[in-house]
């Protein structure tokens, strides 16, 4: 049957919306912490962490998104684990955002100042008390706006979500111009909501990079 | 239950994936010729333009910037009927992609321009260059040389982006993915298979890329 699309179907998409919030915070919790292992294994002293750190990096940033999440959706239940569509999409998006959170904050870490290590050192720390209190500290100021950069594009390739089937803003945008037969309201109605949960970040990553630089 | 990979069967359909590289390979072209057109003029507008211009080209790159590939491709893609005009799939796709390869490429364009030091501008213009002279001879080359890495990885990220594609039925690498898929039920092969080509499409960019950076800015 064909319904209008009403005040009801854009509180809907709003509610959906609240999906791509949740798959965007979790997607950044597990790109973080391999994100933060990927950035320090690719400035340890030792060359062949390096070498797989670098490896990884360029593989996964190197790969469609799409392919990752198929890959995880078909190739986990081949390991014995049984997925649904949001530990894939869970999975999938912690590997992808891993790669580039771990690129950004590698540049971060080496953005300090070789004598600061050296300070550290001299100091007696070991080489991770060094990175535990005198380089992260410093070197998250720097990482800050980039990360929060990032996070517009994780909440934007979050839509991706919506191929296997995981209802998020847009799998609900398709589902209601599927029922509606208005897929130029509709989408344009996903776009904007979209727009409003992207563009203050991308503000906000902006007027950070400014402060940055008038401290420096 | 044990599972063994067998990639046979879809190395079997070679025809059909090598059909779905050269799609792809044509839709990163022309969003990649036709988005840097764009980006170059827009850039120019958005530095050099009227109050109002700036506007304009300010608003499509925010709004580009900060709503997702996805939903703008359908929105062209089934949105653009309700208004009578249908588009077949790989049109649809060729603009979603130059559209929203356009509105970043404007940043990097801008941000390559606004690099060049003022100074050097003025010195310019106290010679008695004209405008159009300071930008052929002094704003363009520095400005290209400082643009160009951010623009080849932007390049590689859309070429990777092209397999959304697949999902307004475009027959692209993906697209060939999911038909072989659906023919041998081997979903796991065929999507590795599918990741390492684009690898090597992802490698070859980036060669070519940097071959381009060494002839046209090293040598001099």
């Amino acid at each position: 049957m064909i319904r209008e699309f009403g005040l009801i179907d854009v509180m809907y998409l709003v509610g959906a919306a609240r999906w791509t919030l949740v798959l965007t915070a979790t997607a950044f919790a597990g790109a973080s912490v391999i994100g933060l292992a990927i950035a320090i294994a690719r400035i340890l002293p030792l060359a062949p962490v390096r070498w797989l750190a670098a490896a990884y990096i360029h593989i996964v940033q190197g790969t469609p998104l799409l392919v990752w999440l198929f890959l995880i959706f078909f190739g986990l239940p081949l390991i014995g684990i049984s997925v649904n569509p949001w530990l894939a999409a869970a999975v999938a998006f912690s590997v992808y955002g891993s790669a580039f959170l771990g690129e950004i904050w590698r540049g971060a870490l080496v953005s300090i100042a070789r004598t600061q290590w050296e300070a550290g050192a001299s100091l007696g720390l070991s080489l991770g008390e060094q990175l535990r209190y005198v380089i992260i500290p410093q070197s998250v100021r720097v990482a800050i706006p980039p990360t929060v950069g990032f996070l517009v594009q994780l909440i934007k390739n979050t839509s991706l979500a919506a191929v296997i089937g995981l209802v998020e803003l847009t799998r609900e945008g398709q589902l209601t111009a599927a029922g509606t037969y208005k897929p130029f309201a509709v989408y344009i109605t996903v776009a904007c909501i979209y727009f409003l949960m992207c563009f203050p970040l991308t503000q906000w990553s902006r007027s950070l990079e400014r402060k940055l630089d008038v401290a420096r | 239950m044990k599972y063994g990979l067998q990639f046979r069967d879809v190395f079997a359909a070679w025809e059909s994936i090598l059909d779905g590289v050269w799609t792809t390979l044509l839709l990163s072209g022309v969003a990649m010729v036709g988005g840097l057109a764009i980006g170059v003029l827009c850039a120019a507008a958005r530095v050099y333009g009227p109050t109002w211009l700036r506007t304009v080209v300010g608003t499509y790159v925010e709004v580009i910037r900060n709503t997702p590939l996805l939903v703008q491709l359908f929105l062209i893609f089934f949105g653009l009927p309700s208004f009578g005009l249908r588009l077949d799939g790989l049109t649809a796709a060729m603009i979603a992609l130059v559209v929203n390869l356009g509105a970043y490429t404007t940043e990097i364009v801008r941000a390559g321009l606004e690099a060049v030091p003022k100074a050097q501008i003025e010195a310019g213009h106290s010679l008695g260059l004209s405008g159009l002279q300071v930008f052929r001879y002094i704003v363009i080359f520095p400005a290209l040389k400082a643009m160009f890495p951010a623009l080849a990885s932007q390049f590689v990220l859309l070429m990777l982006a092209t397999s959304i594609v697949s999902q307004i039925s475009v027959q692209d690498l993906f697209h060939a993915a999911s038909i072989v898929q659906s023919r041998t039920f081997r979903d796991f092969e065929v999507y590795t298979v599918i990741g390492v080509l684009y690898l090597g499409l992802a490698f070859a960019f980036r060669g070519l890329f940097a071959a381009i950076y060494r002839l046209a800015f090293v040598q001099r």
